[in-house]
């Protein structure tokens, strides 16, 4: 199975979870499954017309999919999938 | 031509003058060579010490803070000492306490549109070391437009992220995040904190980067993105390429010029004001405590659990804000309620979530429980 790395940031809609273990061929399968295991993450990845919001990056390997063949990109058993958040950070807490 | 070292450099920089990397041309370069630093909070703080103490002849500081007490867990250029004073004359003193060959510009002021092009301009290179997205793509488009080296860094709890933007070279920031996440996706105002070390450690790197890039040696992070985990102890690195769609750098770019970057990512760049929802929502701390010596209002705190630990209300039912969507049930709109967090800005946006729902007799505790803290009860610790 494919290896979904989860950053802090969105570990909160995984139950603490840093790594998925997601079933598909393709990223696009990859996030379907992923947001069938924790439906909360949805929102934070797709917008409302279910295209992944563009602060979202994917990598696999070390290439982004948008480099690749975007949500199409083909991924094999136990490939490294890494979402990449947008921080601004700092630590202040309102 | 290169300015030349004094006896007394040549002895202060002799750890350096042994690396042939660097040796004694490197160092008259360094001595030339100039960097802003936007920010000397956690990640300024070990940037700007690292890069005086490593003799960049002229550094310059943005900032318009001054230091605080709760700074001090991270910003390590402050001291107890200096608690009150700008952040800007703080670092700077301790900067020529370190290197008083050096020259320190301060610049005690935000870092806006209007500002920036020409407080840049005179610099090498540009350290992002912010903490908010409207001064990220500022500080981006800044270094794009006057083709400067950017580097970035920022961190989250125990992660960092560094790499160097030079739009001549690679690509910029905005090609790797074309626009900022809507403000109510940001995780950093619910579920922000810092391990104090965290800046420590993703700091140096970013002081590391700019010596490499203004020495012009070995091979600086520019189109590679490092991901620094400090429980995980990782180090990732992934390939960051142009952008041909970027609107800055691309060829087809439509910005030519610093835009309105509030607007643009929907926050304030600002955040030092207490939280407020609007002075028709807002119910101040002081106002709170005497309507709930007559009237029962239902108080909703939607902070983390762990918050709780340090300060809470009695009384009060804790909904964290994350949580707050699912859990509306129960809540009952017709009772009078007062919802509130840390300083007023979750609760502010908890708010505009009950209020979209239908819930009219909602008020936000303005400045939240540290507010309630500073006016009301004063054995409450403010955090």
């Amino acid at each position: 199975m494919p290896v979904l790395r989860i950053p802090t940031p969105l570990r909160a809609y995984t139950n603490g979870q840093s790594e998925v273990n997601v079933n598909g061929s393709n990223i696009s399968d990859a996030l379907t499954d992923l947001t069938m295991q924790y439906p909360a993450l949805k929102p934070h990845l797709f917008n409302e017309g279910g295209d992944l919001r563009p602060f979202v990056n994917l990598f696999v390997g070390e290439n982004n999919i948008k480099d690749l063949q975007g949500v199409d990109t083909p991924i094999t058993d136990g490939e490294k999938i890494m979402l990449i958040p947008s921080i601004a950070g700092g630590g202040n807490v309102a | 031509m290169l300015p030349e070292l004094s006896r007394d450099e040549i002895l202060r920089y002799s750890r350096h003058l042994l690396i042939p990397e660097v040796g004694l041309e490197g160092q008259r370069k360094l001595k030339n060579s100039s960097a802003l630093i936007i920010g000397t909070g956690g990640l300024g703080s070990p940037v700007a010490l690292y890069l005086a103490a490593a003799g960049i002849g002229r550094i310059g500081l943005v900032d318009y803070d001054t230091v605080d007490s709760s700074n001090l867990q991270r910003q390590v250029i402050h001291g107890t000492s200096t608690v009150g004073k700008l952040k800007v004359e703080s670092a700077r003193d301790k900067l020529l306490d370190l290197n008083p060959g050096i020259q320190v510009d301060i610049y005690n002021e935000p870092y806006t549109s209007e500002n920036a092009l020409r407080i840049a301009q005179d610099y090498d290179i540009i350290l992002d070391g912010t903490d908010n997205f409207p001064t990220r793509y500022l500080t981006n488009d800044v270094a794009v437009f006057l083709g400067k080296p950017n580097v970035y860094a920022s961190i989250y709890r125990f992660d960092g992220q560094v790499s160097v933007f030079y739009a001549k070279e690679g690509p910029c920031y905005r090609c790797l995040f074309p626009e900022p996440p809507p403000p109510g996706l940001v995780p950093s105002c619910a579920e922000g904190g810092v391990l104090g070390v965290l800046p420590g450690t993703v700091g140096t790197l970013q002081a590391t980067e700019a010596l490499k890039v203004l020495l012009g040696i070995g091979e600086p992070l520019i189109g590679k993105l490092l991901l620094y985990n400090a429980l995980d102890m990782s180090f990732d690195f992934v390939k960051l390429k142009k952008n041909p769609n970027c609107r800055v750098c691309g060829p087809n770019a439509d910005i030519k010029e610093l835009i309105d970057y509030e607007e643009f990512c929907g926050v304030p760049s600002h955040d030092h004001e207490e939280g407020s929802a609007g002075a028709n929502w807002d119910i101040t701390a002081t106002e709170l405590a005497e309507r709930v010596k007559t009237n029962h209002l239902k108080l909703v705190d939607v902070r983390e659990p762990h918050e709780l630990e340090i300060s809470r209300l009695p009384d009060a039912v804790n909904i964290p804000l994350g949580q707050l969507a699912a859990r509306l049930a129960e809540l009952d709109s017709a009772e009078e309620m007062v919802i509130f967090c840390k300083s007023g800005s979750r609760s502010a946006r908890g708010l505009e979530l009950l209020a979209s729902a239908g819930f009219k007799k909602v008020k936000n505790l303005k400045g939240g429980i540290n507010a309630w803290a500073k006016e009301v009860d004063t054995n409450l610790p403010i955090y």
